[in-house]
């Protein structure tokens, strides 16, 4: 097996809460690899820790109040992260590591010119000349399919959609052909036919720069279409990860399961639809306060005494080679419990 | 969200030819007169029957929003006829449409930015009440208990304030409160967009219990075909101000007949690796509302393979192509 260019292991990012109350665990014991060239899709709800876990890897986790647990270890070409210099991290960052969010309105700056915020990376990381690295950003700005590039290369981003600022996002990110693109949410802010835009994009260019993308976000169906493998995650630990045709077939977690059975979905007929879906009682815990044992387990419909007291670990589901299929439940131990419920 | 009645009861909405222009941006400093405008709403019909749903979809700045605002006259409309349980609401005065509000409510999509933080729960339910004077004291308090209960929160949270509430409580109390006045008409306004999916999936279901029970009456807007699917017995798809198809929602999501709602509905990601789909990519975005394109303001994005001047000239009217399929496209006959 291909060795993985990312390797996170047991990470642990807390934060120091407002009032100082308590510690948010955040994220707390994530371990995942990303291989060369594949689509890792992160997916969970609002608080799961999945965005935390991306940032930690940048290490972009402002400190205080949050803090990176001693015995974390992020592996990326080889080199732990987490003990490099400030100068050494920055030759990675943007370089061989790059990231887009959400929001691209927030994330560029406004007053200064897309073409010079694309540059910026060549200039910084490559030494190009001015000239040069202004002629990478209109080069960039085509790559994405922005109309215009020589034109729009002077733009601001007010003067851009939602769409094309995300384009611009894109452009910026990988102006250094990274090997690792973190995406975290990179469609949730657009419009379906935009979003349908973005990831057609990212897929070609994915082929073509042959890099590795994380791709993190809440829609299932977005994984689906274009994630190799899943992380499932809840309350600040890993759930369920597995080969994307796996994960959809055959979802162990209780939590997977829910979320799959919950999302309204297009390819069924009305007659189908129609009447009550399916939906997972209660609410997220806080991170202040994960329940003990398994941390679904409130809200689980196959829960017993064991869930309660004793904190499941990752278990092998025995799908293909060991650890290409994970579950954090106890139900892999006591299947019949399962098929009782159902 | 419940069977069709045997005998197509009269329509609880009627909205007929409905038109809101917003002013075009203005020089600097609101300064100058207004350049053109912005055609937000332009022309919309539709009619729901009591207890029934219509899904209204569109992507962002389609005017589907407005739509339901100009519906309650949150916004006054400039032009059309809307009629709710045979009452002409634009025609009525300020009074007689503030007993008429009773009647028809909204729910919004955001719900932290629609609860008032300085308010309990107690107090944002008791303020309904008081102004349509409906109930006061014990009386209030009792009403209280049973809505909150009614939406599925613990009475316990009428004295909390929402920040210390989760989204899917807060949108339970938006909710409550829209329910509070007993109207027969709601105007949802993405109520589940900001929720997410395990949280979305228990509010659908709420609401879904509550029409059934209350016989309501559901304008549901949104840009998620899969919810509004899942929810609507008709749906309107708009683009640009205009409806460019309105259906059951069976046969719009089975034989989509505007090229718009095909392409929209293979663009929706669908959570099955295995399913392999034509996804029709647009290209291109939305036009300014400002300046739509002549002819069918669809048309520069337009997948259709014979398109033509035509669609480039004449805007198609949105006519009937099948039993109750209504869509505005010349090659309706021969959808993509």
């Amino acid at each position: 097996m291909t060795e993985p260019l990312l390797r996170v292991r047991d990470l642990k990012t807390y934060f120091v809460t407002e009032h100082g109350s308590g510690t948010a665990r955040a994220v707390d014991g994530v371990s995942f690899e990303v291989y060369p060239g594949e689509t890792l899709g992160l997916v969970g709800e609002s608080g799961c820790g999945k965005t935390v876990t991306s940032l930690s890897i940048l290490r972009l986790i402002p400190e205080p109040p949050g803090h990176i647990r001693p015995g974390s270890f992020i592996e990326f070409e080889g080199r732990n992260l987490l003990t490099l210099a400030p100068r050494e991290l920055r030759a990675i960052r943007g370089n061989r590591i790059a990231m887009i969010f959400q929001e691209p309105m927030t994330s560029l700056n406004p007053v200064f010119t897309v073409g010079d915020q694309i540059a910026e990376a060549a200039i910084v990381h490559q030494g190009l000349s001015r000239r040069r690295a202004r002629a990478r950003a209109v080069e960039m700005l085509k790559l994405v399919g922005i109309p215009d590039p020589a034109e729009r290369v002077d733009h601001y981003p007010h003067q851009m959609s939602g769409g094309m600022r995300q384009r611009v996002m894109i452009a910026m990110a990988l102006v250094c052909h990274p090997k690792l693109l973190i995406a975290d949410e990179p469609t949730t802010a657009l419009d379906v036919t935009i979003q349908a835009q973005i990831l057609e994009l990212l897929d070609r260019l994915q082929r073509d720069l042959g890099m590795a993308v994380m791709l993190i976000t809440h829609d299932l169906g977005v994984v689906a279409g274009t994630a190799d493998r899943v992380v499932v995650m809840y309350a600040g630990e890993v759930v369920e990860q597995a080969a994307t045709g796996e994960l959809f077939a055959r979802p162990l977690h209780p939590y997977t399961e829910g979320l799959m059975a919950s999302v309204p979905r297009i390819d069924t007929r009305v007659s189908q639809v129609r009447g009550r879906l399916h939906s997972i009682p209660g609410q997220v815990p806080a991170a202040t306060a994960w329940p003990a044992g398994c941390r679904f387990h409130p809200r689980c419909p196959y829960a017993w005494d064991r869930c309660r007291q004793e904190a499941p670990p990752p278990l092998d589901a025995g799908a293909g080679e060991p650890g290409a299929h994970t579950v954090r439940c106890w139900l892999l131990t006591e299947p019949q419990r399962r098929s009782a419920r159902a | 969200m419940t069977a069709p009645a045997p005998a197509p009861a009269p329509a609880l909405v009627d909205v007929a030819e409905l038109v809101k222009h917003f002013p075009a941006e203005r020089g600097f400093f609101g300064l100058g007169r207004a350049r053109g405008a912005v055609r937000a709403v332009d022309g919309v019909s539709f009619a729901i029957q009591a207890g029934r749903t219509l899904g209204l979809v569109g992507e962002s700045g389609c005017g589907k929003s407005t739509v339901g605002r100009t519906i309650l006259r949150l916004i006054e409309p400039d032009a059309g006829r809307v009629t709710i349980d045979g009452r002409d609401v634009l025609a009525l005065g300020t009074r007689e449409l503030r007993a008429l509000r009773r009647r028809m409510q909204i729910v919004f999509q955001d719900p932290y930015g629609s609860l008032n933080p300085r308010m309990t729960v107690r107090q944002t339910l008791a303020e309904p009440l008081a102004i349509h004077r409906l109930a006061s004291g014990a009386d209030a308090e009792r009403r209280i208990a049973a809505l909150l209960e009614e939406v599925g929160l613990d009475p316990t949270f009428a004295r909390s304030y929402p920040h210390e509430l989760s989204g899917g409580q807060r949108q339970r109390v938006g909710i409550a409160r829209a329910l509070s006045v007993e109207p027969q008409f709601l105007v949802l306004d993405e109520p589940v967009s900001a929720l997410d999916v395990s949280v979305q999936a228990q509010v659908l279901n709420l609401l879904a219990d509550l029409q059934q029970r209350r016989r309501l009456t559901f304008l549901f807007i949104a840009h998620d075909l899969a919810v509004v699917k899942h929810v609507a017995d008709d749906v309107a798809v708009m683009y640009l101000g205009k409806l460019v198809e309105r259906a059951p929602g069976a046969a719009l999501y089975a034989a989509p007949r505007h090229p718009y709602t095909t392409a929209l509905l293979s663009a929706v990601p669908v959570p099955d690796p295995k399913a392999q789909r034509d996804r029709i990519v647009l290209a291109g975005e939305v036009p300014s509302p400002a300046a739509p394109p002549p002819g069918c303001p669809f048309h520069p994005r337009c997948p259709h393979p014979k398109k033509n001047e035509r669609c480039r000239t004449e805007p198609p009217a949105l006519r009937e192509v099948a039993p109750g399929q209504l869509a505005a496209c010349h090659f309706a006959e021969e959808p993509l």
